[in-house]
């Protein structure tokens, strides 16, 4: 009688924790789980999509087909560069203000609430107020002016465009990880900044040598981080461009690439295919990162 | 020590520099919301305005009359799928950190994968389901797609793993179930997280701008953000209004956030440090 009481008990258990995650199984199962083995078979599939929603088998075509595709390799370039300039500098910036941050600062905490604020702002209103301070006679040409620096056309020049989303980027998601740099630096324990002091070491040898070290887990959660975002860069590129990707596809990124073709073109297979693509490329940059981050540590 | 005193200045000018970069895009904002065109068009550098004007503010709501619909539409979506997530995700984490059945480590297993599962990949199949369920221009649409979160529900599991497993024997012994203890006992102790993610979920809904771009076409249906967007094509050079605009769309999100400013940072280290 004893056992089965426990059984049922068990059962209960059971049961209760089903019923706790049904929602969470339901919503996953049909938002998450399915869409991603439903977009293996879109990206093997020619989808017809207007009128009867119908799907034909192509294999890889798909994806050799992206392969010739010039548009693709603007985007991709476009990304990339994205990428490569964003990251390094809104993580150098974090940093640099997180260090400062940390020092004994009076206002600290309203520079933190302050810094923070585009963090909370939608890309779009942001993007917005940019194009209206990068306006030709705008707010940005007007003081370089003043200054007697060099004006650009922000908007409308090709070798310019992207730039100008790179500065709006920065600006807006360096202090989201300043934060977290921050937050970083309270963990370090003090008595190893009092036992270099005793050996010596001045303020420059603790940073290169306690600070910099111990901070590099969070560094690989950044620069992870930043990738990842930088990789998926729509609503900028999107709203500047009024969803073209122009100046003469100055602005075309990977991500909107994938929306012109799905949902301007109704290319759906192809799309899926990119976007299959997109997210191997992301995955795997973060694999290799996490490799390099590895053997640095082993050293 | 002695060193950072004397690059103090240094320090205090930088930071000061920074906090001016950050703030004027705002500041010129909200100022050239409260100007007429023409003092905009001029392109004087005055921040605080030379004839101080609501009209802006008025032409929106009145001569755009979809514009409060937006506004409706943004805060039933974001307070919907804020509300959902609240709950959902913490059932779910409480489950997982609490609630011994089978498969408990399987799903925990699936919810971390997700979490490095990049969005892109599930972009067209949701467009795709949502159509054949009838759900695009829905509010059902944008809703229900988002009411969990696999980030939350590890963080409300981090929570709940931490969580004082005293009182939930007492409330046993007391003869309350898994779901009122769940409701009367832990959930009000959780407060300071969910605080957190409220924030967070709502911010992510409000700003929103894919997704909505994705399944809406009806533009009763839009929201802010895809609304502005439209506003930003029609009055193409009547930078006035769509600063007044963007500034409806903006301050109910900074209010939030000064308000929360606590939790906020706090969550931040909480879902970043480690």
């Amino acid at each position: 009688m004893f056992k089965s009481l426990i059984k049922s008990q068990q059962r209960q258990e059971a049961f209760s924790g089903y019923l706790f995650m049904f929602p969470t199984l339901l919503i996953l199962g049909v938002f998450l789980v399915l869409p991603i083995l439903f977009s293996i078979f879109l990206a093997t599939h020619r989808v017809q999509i207007l009128g009867e929603v119908s799907y034909r088998f192509v294999g890889l075509r798909n994806l050799t087909r992206s392969t010739a595709d010039p548009r693709v390799g603007i985007a991709l370039r476009n990304t990339l560069e994205y990428v490569l300039i964003v990251v390094p500098v809104q993580t150098i910036l974090a940093l640099a203000l997180a260090l400062i941050l940390d020092l004994k600062i009076r206002g600290k905490s309203w520079f933190r609430v302050i810094f923070f604020m585009p963090t909370v702002t939608s890309a779009a209103v942001l993007t917005l107020i940019f194009m209206w301070i990068y306006n030709s006679n705008g707010l940005l040409n007007n003081l370089l002016e003043k200054v007697g620096l060099p004006t650009y056309n922000w908007l409308g020049d090709p070798n310019v465009a992207l730039k100008s989303i790179m500065i709006m980027n920065i600006w807006s998601t360096a202090p989201f990880f300043m934060v977290i740099y921050l937050a970083a630096l309270q963990d370090i324990p003090t008595y190893l900044y009092e036992a270099a002091k005793l050996d010596g070491a001045n303020e420059m040898d603790r940073l290169w040598n306690i600070t910099l070290p111990l901070l590099k887990p969070v560094t690989f959660f950044i620069v992870v981080m930043g990738i990842i975002g930088t990789f998926q860069l729509f609503d900028q590129s999107y709203i500047f461009s009024g969803g073209s990707g122009g100046p003469n596809n100055a602005t075309l990124t990977f991500v909107l690439l994938i929306y012109q073709y799905a949902f301007k073109n109704l290319d759906i297979g192809y799309a899926a295919a990119l976007a299959l693509v997109l997210a191997l490329i992301i995955m795997l940059v973060t694999a290799i990162q996490r490799r390099l981050f590895k053997d640095e540590k082993a050293n | 020590m002695k060193r950072s005193h004397f690059l103090q200045p240094l320090f205090y000018s930088i930071l000061i520099a920074y906090a001016i970069i950050t703030l004027f895009p705002f500041a010129w904002a909200l100022s050239a919301s409260f100007k007429p065109l023409a003092e905009i068009v001029e392109g004087g550098m005055h921040l605080i305005p030379q004839h101080f004007t609501w009209e802006n503010y008025q032409h929106i709501f009145t001569a755009s009359p979809l514009f409060g619909r937006w506004l409706f539409n943004s805060v039933l979506v974001a307070v919907f799928i804020t509300s959902f997530n609240l709950l959902f995700n913490s059932m779910a984490g409480y489950a997982l950190a609490r609630i011994h059945f089978p498969g408990n480590n399987l799903i925990f297993a699936l919810i971390l994968a997700v979490l490095m599962v990049p969005g892109q990949i599930t972009l067209i199949p949701t467009f795709l389901i949502l159509k054949s369920l009838g759900w695009l221009n829905t509010y059902q649409g944008l809703i229900v797609p988002s009411v969990v979160n696999a980030t939350f529900i590890f963080m409300m599991r981090q929570f709940f793993i931490n969580f004082p497993k005293e009182l939930e024997e007492a409330a046993a012994l007391d003869g309350l179930n898994r779901w009122q203890t769940f409701w009367q006992i832990v959930l009000p102790l959780a407060k300071p997280a969910l605080a957190a993610q409220a924030i967070f979920v709502f911010m992510g809904a409000w700003n929103n701008f894919l997704m909505p771009l994705m399944i809406l076409s009806d533009p009763a249906m839009f929201t802010l953000p895809l609304g502005l967007n439209t506003f930003k094509g029609q009055y193409i050079s009547y930078w006035n209004y769509i600063m007044a605009a963007s500034m409806v769309f903006t301050l109910p999100a900074l209010a939030i956030y000064a308000f929360f400013n606590r939790y906020f940072i706090h969550s931040v280290t909480f879902t970043g440090g480690k």
